[in-house]
């Protein structure tokens, strides 16, 4: 598609649009819908999209293959340290009210922390299995 | 109005899944389930699931059908003619929706308030919820703070799940590459 202009163009208008309203999917899902799920695979849809587009190489210049592929080992173990803080202070594993100053703060933190683990292992999964799809199929 | 935006959806999932049995091209197929997985997206909005429909529609109407369709790149694009033989594996199915139609009888009338499901603890994720963690979303405060393991474990599945699928597409790097393209083109 490297002569598709309306395709290219609008791709490059709608891209930053798709990426903040993953942002808002993850940074907004205590108070509206959505969590660390769905704004992973919006953000990997949205680098898919830029990889159907404009091309595989140009993809995989942005997030390299194995960039994608650590992501998802990555994602796991930022949720899982999200619980040790509360160990060290002798509370339950994943207790967040020891994160900060007030519990409701905490619990806050807590939310947008193991989401971002979330978020980066769907995306890193979701990427990564495109990228080896379409390198088996060359 | 909810019941006839309902009954549309319901309608029009219907006709899309008789579509995707007729259908033989596996093309026509990935788009007609896109659009199956968009009314389903619907319907759940109309059941104010919102978490599902968005769930829903970027998974199963977007990057799976990319997936199917980088699929169908590697594979051919048009089904089997089916095995002249059908009796056996359409009595199976005929048996199977019996089975599961029996099954739906014990449970309890859909929206009831006395469910078990809705009097075990989800009255108290939904009234503590706000005292407890001040998370106004009930879904994210049920799948973070009360049950933040479960959502370790679930986010584990997605990445042993994801392992298995790169293990199985990635190809095999040999230590001596060379013996590797002489295999490739014998």
């Amino acid at each position: 598609m490297r002569l598709d202009l309306i395709l290219r163009i609008t791709t490059k208008l709608i891209l930053p649009f798709i990426i903040v309203f993953a942002l808002y999917v993850h940074f907004h899902a205590d108070f509206g819908p959505g969590g660390g799920f769905q704004a992973g695979v919006i953000i990997a849809g949205m680098f898919i999209l830029y990889a159907i587009i404009f091309g595989n190489f140009a993809a995989r210049q942005v997030v390299p293959q194995p960039v994608a592929e650590a992501m998802v080992p990555l994602g796991v173990i930022i949720f899982a340290t999200a619980g040790l803080p509360a160990l060290m202070f002798n509370e339950n594993y994943l207790n967040y009210n020891v994160l900060a100053s007030h519990p409701e703060h905490g619990q806050h933190l807590g939310l947008i922390w193991i989401e971002a683990g979330v978020i980066i292992t769907v995306a890193g999964s979701m990427l990564s299995i495109f990228y080896a799809l379409v390198e088996r199929g060359r | 109005m909810e019941l006839y935006i309902n009954m549309v959806l319901l309608t029009l999932l219907a006709a899309v899944t008789v579509a995707i049995i007729r259908q033989r091209n596996l093309f026509g197929v990935v788009v007609l389930a896109g659009a199956y997985s968009f009314l389903m997206a619907s319907v759940m909005l109309v059941l104010d699931a919102v978490d599902v429909a968005m769930t829903e529609a970027s998974v199963g109407a977007g990057v799976s059908t990319v997936f199917f369709l980088a699929t169908l790149h590697l594979t051919r694009s048009m089904e089997l003619k089916p095995a002249p033989r059908f009796l056996v594996p359409a009595g199976f199915s005929i048996l199977l929706v019996v089975i599961l139609i029996y099954g739906t009888f014990d449970l309890p009338a859909f929206g009831l308030a006395t469910a078990p499901v809705h009097v075990h603890v989800a009255p108290h994720y939904i009234s503590q919820s706000i005292p407890e963690t001040t998370v106004p979303n009930v879904v994210t405060s049920v799948l973070g703070s009360y049950r933040g393991f479960d959502t370790l474990g679930e986010t584990t599945v997605v990445f042993t799940a994801a392992l298995g699928v790169l293990l199985l597409l990635r190809r095999r790097r040999r230590s001596s590459d060379q013996s590797s393209e002489k295999d490739a083109t014998e």
